[in-house]
């Protein structure tokens, strides 16, 4: 019986105190640079100043003769003949015949102290010979732009597109011409995003070890620990099981944290260094350069509408940048674009461009936020031509279960329906708004994730019980775990511990990505806990003689399961744990698979701005969150959750951007210039937490992590348009932009 | 037999047809059974895609598929 047909959780629910929060605020936790080693080296990076560079020469030799250095690697110590993703990895790590984006990696050094290493990396020459560069995707795209990699588009191109378009798709159903021939309101509109960095705090950091004999340690923060493993071994050919990856506590990934970027280089360098251990932490400017923002977008959207709203057709072209590499998620940006409304005539065409940027990383609910905000702009400034509430045309054309996505499969179980109720019945839609002031709503969609999971658990000698997941926690999975372990067991949530262990302790998991870790994980936990509880009714079974299936385990006890079982008294997971030396040895469980049921996840958002008429600042006045979370398990997480994608979508739509120069250089690698929100800049982000269970899942959890970060752009977007008349189309609606559109309109 | 759904720009491989049919109990046996029929189809196949039957992504090879499943080739899908 699936628990979620219980009418009464005891721990499910409720908000208990997080297991991480004494290290964290007393800065006990250890994150990636706080691993330090007997012997240890430390290590700097050479990077290339240039945006596309044939490299030339690569001088090493005044580096190495520095005191203290003690190794230096270039391409040329790395294994070749990878092909494809590896191939990608390896040259994104170090650079081989060309540097192809400003930042990227051509040689590294090792030396007995960073600023030694620092210095010496300052004495490897490198000689290049600047090549074209281009930036913008729509640049990119041209027949006549530099072609950056000829030869790496896949087999989904058709011949004769331009050089940089490296993946074609296009899909859809229905007759979109006769759709729009149907509608009264036709209305196309072309639209851009910027990328941008996923902002975590804790820069990457790591100190890897690696011998001649080909076996090696990292200690590195990381969303992956078997993802660092599996991609470093085919970077540097190494035999993966011989690599062993601890992962540390984790200031943040965003998805930023599921791929590797420098970490074969600390064990490049060791290895040469005769296996002491090399420490390597990226600057701010680092992670800015050289680590994985998301794409940037220019999309075409055309929607037909009747009069009472009901969408008739919808087309999308996006194309996308995701750097020099394959990888801009234009796929899954159309299949979300559309994926809050019902469609019988849709078309999606997307362009995966590469262009002389950094490789592009995943970010919460990746490609996603930038199909929203080209769609829902759009549904938003049609339901304003037509005088409709832009929720009811929302509700009018929501999707319910068993209705066909916009991408082609029908829905399971889901909650737009509910969750736009719930928006529509919130008092933040009756605050009245003043001069300057607007409101806008969004909705937003993503699909979670389950992927390879490995779970094991045990009980102690005292009745306690202990989890070992393969998945960093980093929104709180640790406390969801420990709440539905507990809850399973019927012991105290303060008796479980759960464990982030390191790649020698499990089978092979996937990230802590895709929404992914209290559904995939927890549900491997709620299996092997039903191991450790069949075991300890098998044991209690064993003591009072009688047959285990005439055992059944309440409030944290075995009992006899009837009256015809026998009459004995309860026996607690304390005694039996405490007799398991003499019963036959240690009590646990384990669970791997694949788990099924993934639960998607729908929110809406509504957003009150105010627009300064004389500097084109926007103010977030007040901000709402309604999303589906099947079930809450630790409600403050999904609070959380919610507010954090609020927050980065909010950056994404007034202020940040990477900004390039001419010379293809990036021109705001600090903080200072790449502005994300601070607590100051924002209220009080309002949640509501709508639970439409997920049937897959033990506890109906769908994954929460993602969905939040998708409706802020548009909703934004629409709010200014409330306040100011002013449709913008361009993120980021800095206060330039915005000053500069209202004067354009004779207003500023 | 199962109809496989494809996208659109599959069709170039599969002489213009969105909907293929195949012999398929499993989700593996729908990606040899595309890459057999198809070999065009083998690159992108082999690069990664998703299966979604009746509305769930198949979680490996093993997912079954029943006569009357709704079967969608989808690019591999996964998350941050």
């Amino acid at each position: 019986m699936a628990k979620d047909e219980f009418t009464e959780f005891k721990l499910v629910g409720t908000r208990p105190d997080r297991p991480d929060g004494l290290d964290k605020v007393t800065g006990r936790a250890r994150y990636g640079a706080d691993m330090s080693m007997p012997g240890m080296l430390w290590a700097a990076v050479v990077r290339s100043p240039h945006a596309h560079a044939r490299i030339l020469r690569i001088d090493t030799s005044k580096a190495e003769a520095l005191e203290g250095v003690k190794a230096v690697v270039t391409r040329a110590d790395f294994p070749e003949g990878l092909t494809g993703e590896e191939w990608n990895l390896q040259e994104n790590t170090i650079a081989g015949d060309k540097a192809l984006y400003d930042g990227h990696a051509v040689a590294a050094v090792a030396a007995t102290s960073a600023l030694l290493a620092q210095d010496a990396a300052r004495l490897i020459e490198v000689d290049y010979e600047v090549l074209p560069h281009v930036i913008d995707v729509d640049d990119a795209i041209k027949p006549d732009a530099p072609a950056i990699r000829p030869g790496a588009a896949d087999a989904t191109v058709p011949e004769g597109m331009p050089a940089n378009v490296v993946r074609y798709i296009d899909f859809g159903h229905g007759d979109v011409d006769a759709g729009f021939a149907e509608a009264d309101l036709v209305m196309e509109r072309s639209y851009k995003t910027e990328a941008t960095h996923q902002g975590y705090i804790e820069p990457h950091a790591c100190v890897g070890q690696l011998g001649a004999d080909g076996k090696g340690e990292m200690w590195v923060c990381t969303q992956g620990q078997w993802y660092i493993r599996k991609m470093c071994a085919d970077v540097l050919g190494l035999e993966t099981a011989q690599l062993r990856v601890t992962p540390s506590e984790i200031g943040g990934g965003f998805g930023g944290k599921t791929t590797i970027f420098m970490e074969p280089l600390s064990l490049a360098l060791s290895r040469k260094a005769g296996g002491r251990p090399v420490k390597l932490v990226m600057t701010r400017s680092e992670v800015l350069r050289a680590t994985g923002p998301t794409a940037s977008a220019s999309m075409d959207v055309k929607i037909g509408m009747t009069k009472d709203g009901t969408i008739t057709a919808a087309r999308a072209e996006f194309r996308m940048q995701g750097g020099a590499f394959p990888g801009a998620p234009v796929d899954m940006a159309l299949y979300c674009a559309f994926a809050p409304y019902k469609l019988k005539n849709v078309h999606h065409i997307g362009y995966d461009v590469l262009a002389n940027r950094p490789k592009c990383a995943a970010y919460r609910a990746p490609g996603s936020p930038m199909g929203a905000f080209a769609v829902e702009s759009l549904v938003d400034e049609m339901s304003r031509e037509l005088g409709l509430d832009p929720l009811d045309v929302r509700l009018t054309n929501g999707v319910r279960e068993g209705d066909r996505a916009s991408y082609g499969p029908t829905f399971g179980s889901i909650g737009l329906i509910e969750t736009l109720e719930a928006t529509k019945a919130h008092p933040n839609l009756l605050v009245p708004l003043g001069p300057n002031q607007g409101r806008g709503i969004a909705a937003g969609y993503w699909f979670n994730h389950s992927g390879e999971t490995s779970v094991s658990m045990a009980i102690s000698e005292d009745g306690s019980a202990q989890v070992s997941v393969g998945t960093p926690d980093i929104g709180g999975s640790r406390a969801s775990i420990a709440l539905m372990v507990a809850e399973t067991l019927g012991i105290p949530y303060e008796d479980v511990r759960v464990n982030v262990v390191e790649t020698g302790s499990l089978g092979v998991n996937e990230p802590t990505h895709g929404s992914r870790a209290t559904f995939a994980s927890g549900k491997a936990a709620v299996v092997a806990t039903g191991q450790a509880i069949k075991e300890m009714c098998r044991r209690a079974a064993a003591e009072w003689g009688i047959d285990e299936d005439a055992v059944e385990w309440v409030n944290g006890a075995a009992q006899p399961a009837g009256p015809n079982a026998g009459k004995f008294p309860p026996l607690t997971i304390r005694e039996i744990a405490g007799k398991m030396g003499e019963t036959g040895g240690p009590i646990s469980g384990h669970h791997e698979g694949l788990p099924e049921g993934v639960g998607a996840s729908f929110g809406c958002h509504v957003v009150d701005v105010e627009v300064d008429p004389e500097t084109g600042h926007t103010t977030i006045l007040r901000y709402l969150v309604v999303q589906d979370a099947g079930r809450a398990i630790h409600p403050s997480y999904v609070e959380g959750q919610y507010q954090g994608g609020a927050v980065q979508g909010i950056g994404w739509a007034l202020n940040e951007e990477y900004i390039y120069g001419e010379d293809g250089r990036l021109q705001n690698a600090i903080f200072l210039d790449y502005r994300v929100p601070v607590a100051s800049d924002l209220p009080m982000i309002d949640t509501v937490i709508v639970e439409v269970p997920n049937p897959g899942h033990p506890f109906g959890v769908r994954g929460v992590g993602e969905t939040g970060i998708t409706p802020p752009l548009p909703a934004i977007a629409n709010a200014i348009q409330d306040a100011t008349g002013l449709r913008m189309t361009h993120l980021p609606m800095t206060p330039p932009k915005v000053l500069a559109a209202l004067k354009a309109a004779g207003r500023g | 037999m199962v109809a496989v759904n494809l996208w659109s720009s599959l069709t170039r491989f599969t002489d213009g047809a969105r909907v293929v049919e195949l012999e398929a109990a499993t989700a593996g046996q729908v990606l040899d059974g595309l890459k057999a029929a198809y070999p065009g189809l083998a690159p992108i196949v082999d690069a990664g895609v998703s299966v979604v039957i009746d509305g769930e992504m198949a979680t490996g090879r093993h997912s079954p598929i029943g006569p009357e499943s709704e079967v969608v080739l989808m690019q591999r899908l996964k998350g941050g």
